[in-house]
């Protein structure tokens, strides 16, 4: 059984211009000790789905309009307060994508780091200071008992994003959802934490990694996800999307993915915008940006079809009877 | 030093020119107090002894471990940290001696783009006043405020009907172009681009390079690159430069950085760039813990971690040397000289 499972997720802003929808009818799982890759286009809705798991959406403007999210056989969206404070923390905890605006700017870090753990391990004091220690430590902060009392700011932004993935790992929860968490680090010291987490995924601790960097998700995932225009467009094994991508977009996102090079040099893109969530055309979202799309795409919204294997994608290219190469 | 390096080494640099950026050793020290009660403090030494320079229409990459110095470096220049000692001369300016009036007319050459790109937007202001702040107070905007906003916006791939929004509204990558906008807007003559890139997809950091490119290509302003992503970074330098713990340990051009590295900890870095699709072998991490700023030692800093350390190392610092337009700091191309 997953451990986790949503079910036509849909999280909608009110704006001044109207309504837009940030997440359309998403549905995956994770299981225990899986790590799940989620991809997808800036502004797609990654962090705007990761964050209603545990129903952390500002509301209003933000409003979950429909959807389930079990874990195990609770429905999250459907908890009451208390019982979801309980679930965050002990058993989903979160990184968040801008370390500052998650970490207080008034409190010394190891205070924030002490404050959550006495309430999910029993711990006291002390012990709690000491444990904490021993996490900013794993996660390669130099000078560590000085940089517990640290305000924020007088940490480097891969240090504060260090000290998140500290507090998340440090309560050993059972998933853990990272949006961006490596955004600042270099690749010596992400392999550091990579390997933190591989550790934890040895007692079924499972992850929903946030990434736009492909070699990460290759690197750490099982399974990926892509994202597109608020919609899940392809799902498939790891060796699968990069071996055998399905979906226009995410062989466009495949082939920019930048490669060493000898000085400037113009990067491949895929040309184009994606549409405003105010105005998604009728079909499919990614028409417009699609050398393939035909009359099919611009009237209906393609679902997403099994090409086998349980390789999922959301193209009517990959529907039954139509060849595509 | 290896001979092919002559070959690729910077042609462009005309050394009868003068650089727009001239930065010679630099320090910038923070206190930090030992515990709550302590009187003791250490001296973190964030950026120790730094000098590189910058020509016009010329981009250097800054590459380097994290907390190693690059947003202080940044951060100084800018002036918003107070440099412990050096020089820096931008357009002939000493910059950190400038009053903070004729500073104030500088920012319009010299522009950034914050790490953090939420707490760097104002968050009372719409996308369109953020924008065109600049703009209108050094009376630059051409149309109305909206017309030029939305301009703007769209250059950097962002929908033109948002320009009413707050930044809380935007994903972290929109935000991050959104700092990009506001940077370009003011046609500076050099950006400080602080992971300018680093949290878009792809295919939108593919976007917003080119968009950096097209700029440079057409108004020949400069760029300080800082990124952990040297893959991303041999596509928009020219230079690299790499940083370790407070110091440049090695810089070059970006083919002989990439082809060509000398310095072991800058090999260290290209060996571990994740590859999608190639096979998954363990990556090497670099063992031991990360030195402390506080009390750096007094041989080479890479020396606890370096696999290519001589006894040498630990005793000494590294020599400077500079050959066919490359910079290197490490025992093993100075000779040894005892
Ligand atoms: N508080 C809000 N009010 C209005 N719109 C919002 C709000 N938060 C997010 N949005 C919109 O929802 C959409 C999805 O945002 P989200 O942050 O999930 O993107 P993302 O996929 O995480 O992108 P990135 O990779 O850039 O972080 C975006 O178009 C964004 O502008
Ligand atoms: N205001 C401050 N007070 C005290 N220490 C500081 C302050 N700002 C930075 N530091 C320290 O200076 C060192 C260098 O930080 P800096 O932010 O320049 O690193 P960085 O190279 O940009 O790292 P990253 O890649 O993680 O962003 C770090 O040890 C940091 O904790
Ligand atoms: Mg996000
Ligand atoms: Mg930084």
């Amino acid at each position: 059984m997953s451990l986790l499972s949503v079910n036509n997720l849909s999280v909608e802003f009110a704006v001044d211009e109207g309504t837009l929808r940030a997440v359309d009818d998403v549905s995956f799982y994770i299981s225990r000790g899986e790590s799940l890759g989620l991809v997808g286009e800036s502004g797609c809705g990654k962090s705007v789905a990761a964050l209603a798991l545990t129903r952390l959406i500002p509301s209003p403007p933000g409003r979950i309009v429909s959807g389930q999210v079990f874990l195990g056989d609770r429905d999250l969206l459907r908890l009451k307060p208390d019982a979801l404070r309980a679930v965050r923390g002990s058993e989903i905890s979160m990184i968040f994508q801008e370390p500052l605006s998650a970490l207080s700017p008034l409190h010394r870090i190891g205070k924030q780091m002490t404050e959550g753990i006495g309430f999910h391990k029993d711990m006291s004091r002390k012990e709690a200071w000491q444990y904490a220690l021993s996490w900013l430590k794993r996660v390669g902060i130099p000078d560590a008992g000085q940089r517990m009392y640290s305000y924020p700011f007088q940490l480097s932004g891969g240090m504060q994003q260090r000290v998140m993935i500290a507090m998340a790992l440090m309560l050993s929860p059972g998933l853990i959802i990272a949006d961006e968490p490596t955004t600042a680090l270099d690749v010596t010291t992400q392999a550091q934490i990579f390997n933190l987490i591989r550790e934890m995924k040895q007692n079924e601790t499972a992850l929903l990694l946030i990434t736009h960097d492909m070699g990460v998700v290759w690197e750490m995932c099982e399974r990926v996800i892509v994202m597109y225009a608020s919609r899940i467009v392809e799902s498939a094994k790891i060796e699968e999307i990069f071996s055998r991508p399905v979906h226009p977009y995410t062989r466009g996102l495949l082939e920019a993915i930048p490669t060493p090079a000898r000085g400037r040099n113009y990067l491949k893109d895929i040309p184009g915008q994606v549409p405003s969530p105010l105005r998604y055309p009728q079909g499919c979202h990614f028409q417009d940006r699609c050398g393939y799309a035909f009359e099919r795409c611009r009237n209906e919204k393609p679902g997403l079809v099994d090409c086998g294997d349980g390789h999922l994608a959301a193209c009517f290219l990959a529907y039954p009877g139509r060849e595509y190469k | 030093m290896n001979k092919n390096s002559q070959k690729t080494s910077d042609n462009k640099r005309d050394p009868s020119k003068s650089p727009l950026l001239e930065v010679s050793g630099l320090k910038t020290w923070f206190d930090l107090k030992r515990g709550i009660f302590s009187r003791r403090t250490d001296t973190i030494r964030a950026v120790d002894g730094v000098s590189f320079s910058i020509m016009k229409n010329e981009t250097l990459g800054l590459v380097g471990e994290s907390g190693c110095g690059k947003t202080t470096l940044g951060r100084t220049l800018l002036g918003l940290e107070t440099a412990t000692a050096g020089e820096v001369f931008f357009c002939k300016e000493p910059l950190l001696k400038l009053s903070r009036g004729r500073m104030n007319r500088m920012r319009k050459s010299l522009q950034v783009v914050f790490q953090d790109p939420l707490s760097s937007l104002n968050p009372r202001m719409n996308i369109m006043d953020i924008v065109t702040e600049g703009l209108v107070q050094f009376k630059m905007l051409e149309g109305s405020r909206e017309q030029h906003a939305r301009k703007l916006l769209g250059e950097v791939g962002l929908d033109a009907d948002m320009i009413y929004r707050f930044p809380h509204e935007f994903s972290g990558g929109q935000r991050q172009r959104i700092n990009i906008a506001r940077a370009v807007s003011m046609r500076p003559d050099l950006i400080i681009c602080d992971e300018a890139v680093s949290a878009l997809d792809v295919s939108v950091q593919a976007q917003v390079i080119n968009l950096l490119l097209g700029l440079q290509e057409r108004h020949h302003l400069s760029y300080l690159f800082i990124s952990h992503d040297l893959s991303v970074v041999s596509n928009i330098a020219d230079r690299i430069a790499v940083m370790y713990l407070g110091r440049i340990v090695e810089s070059a051009n970006a083919a002989d950085i990439i082809e060509d590295p000398l310095h072991p900890y800058t090999k260290m870095l290209i060996a571990a760039i994740p590859v999608a699709g190639e096979k998954k072998t363990a990556r090497k991490i670099i063992k031991g813990e990360t030195p402390s700023l506080a009390s750096p030692s007094s041989g080479c800093r890479f020396y606890p971690r370096c696999p290519e350390a001589a006894e040498i190392c630990r005793r000494r610092p590294p020599p400077e040397i500079r050959q066919n337009g490359r910079f290197i700091c490490c025992h093993l191309y100075g000779g040894f000289p005892e």
